[in-house]
């Protein structure tokens, strides 16, 4: 499986190189081009901070008050009793919600019981297999200043657990418990 | 919906922080929050500017065009409001690309570029529309073929196989991917009936 780890790195860089021959051979003047397009950058960037600082705030007060924990500790029952591991519980409600405490949860859920258990590779897979939610949302609306959002969180979340769910099956399928 | 969650998350956790007397730790995290918000964004300065200014290229050169008109029969289904010779559509499906190889630098600045071309398609409104939900949702199911992350953390934690997770993401992602789809149709046809569109 070496050739994994050489296509995520040989990818970005062949990519730059193609785009840039690619645009030289239409006699695109490749440079004004780039540097007209990259401008927008900037404003795009500092146009976000307004929404992520709200909704950041508001995560990390959430999580730092207990308030998640105990969240948490609410659903895990119910979800046990739908198979999902008492372990996972925390990484599966705190995915869609925050990037880096789910990134966090993973490395430590794989340092605590191997990356080659059961929790181990679930984790993974569910780290892997969907984006923070809330972070997309804020990010991508954000930059364009939309603000009123209609039904994509709803659709959002409920695709979430739908990742969930498929997670657990395929890893108890493939690996066994 | 947001103005609710939003509210509650605040509101309920300085509730919970005043019972559990974790008022220190609530105060520090209203600003370790807005401070960890503004530097993702800096750090989203150095990648909007690169890789905005590369896919103008892109876009100048006609490569944009020629990814759409590959790709037109899946994604005019997935998109129908879209037209299939519009620029939306060239940044739609490069975001895709991007996310499909687990490139999530590079997929975020295209996305938002689509963002920006389905706005203007929209009228310019402030309100999302039925593309825009759609391009959210498969985003926040982010179809990965390679979790480079999680690969080079089972790396460093001495895993035997650490990409033998990557059959199994594909799986999960593809499941939540069809999922995102599947109920991003859902509320819209639920919006027709409500005669909200």
């Amino acid at each position: 499986m070496e050739w994994i780890t050489v296509i995520s790195i040989w990818f970005i860089p062949v990519l730059i190189a193609f785009v840039l021959m690619y645009g030289t051979y239409k006699q695109v003047p490749t440079y004004e081009t780039f540097v007209e397009g990259a401008k927008e950058g900037f404003g795009m960037a500092i146009s976000i901070i307004p929404y992520l600082v709200g909704m950041l705030v508001a995560i990390s007060v959430f999580r730092a008050s207990g308030a998640m924990d105990f969240i948490i500790e609410l659903m895990k029952p119910a979800l046990q009793a739908i198979g999902v591991p008492s372990e996972i519980v925390p990484l599966a409600m705190i995915r869609p919600i925050s990037g880096t405490g789910a990134l966090g949860m993973t490395s430590d859920l794989i340092a605590t019981y191997g990356p080659d258990s059961f929790i181990g590779r679930l984790a993974s897979t569910m780290q892997g297999s969907t984006d923070t939610t809330f972070y997309v949302l804020t990010v991508y609306f954000g930059a364009v200043g939309i603000k009123k959002m209609g039904d994509a969180l709803k659709v959002g979340l409920l695709a979430d657990i739908v990742g969930i769910i498929a997670s657990i099956l395929i890893v108890t399928y493939v690996f066994g418990v | 919906m947001i103005n609710k969650i939003w509210v509650a998350m605040l509101v309920i956790g300085i509730a919970f922080g005043a019972v559990n007397g974790r008022m220190e730790e609530v105060n520090e995290a209203i600003f370790a929050g807005a401070k960890d918000a503004v530097t993702i964004c800096l750090g989203l300065i150095s990648i909007l500017v690169f890789w905005l200014g590369l896919m103008r290229i892109a876009q100048e050169g006609g490569l944009l065009k020629v990814l759409a008109k590959l790709m037109r029969p899946i994604a005019t289904r997935i998109f129908p409001e879209v037209p299939a010779n519009h620029p939306a559509m060239g940044y739609i499906l490069s975001n895709m690309t991007a996310n499909l190889f687990g490139l999530g630098n590079a997929a975020t600045p295209m996305g938002i570029k689509a963002m920006q071309q389905l706005k203007e398609l929209n009228g310019g409104r402030d309100s999302a529309s039925r593309s825009m939900i759609t391009l959210l949702a498969i985003n926040t199911a982010s179809i990965t073929l390679i979790p480079t992350t999680v690969i080079s953390i089972r790396m460093s934690y001495g895993s035997v196989s650490p990409t033998e997770i990557v059959g199994t993401t594909l799986v999960a992602t593809t499941c939540s991917t069809i999922g995102a789809i599947l109920i991003d149709r859902y509320f819209y046809f639920r919006r027709v009936r409500k005669g909200r569109v």
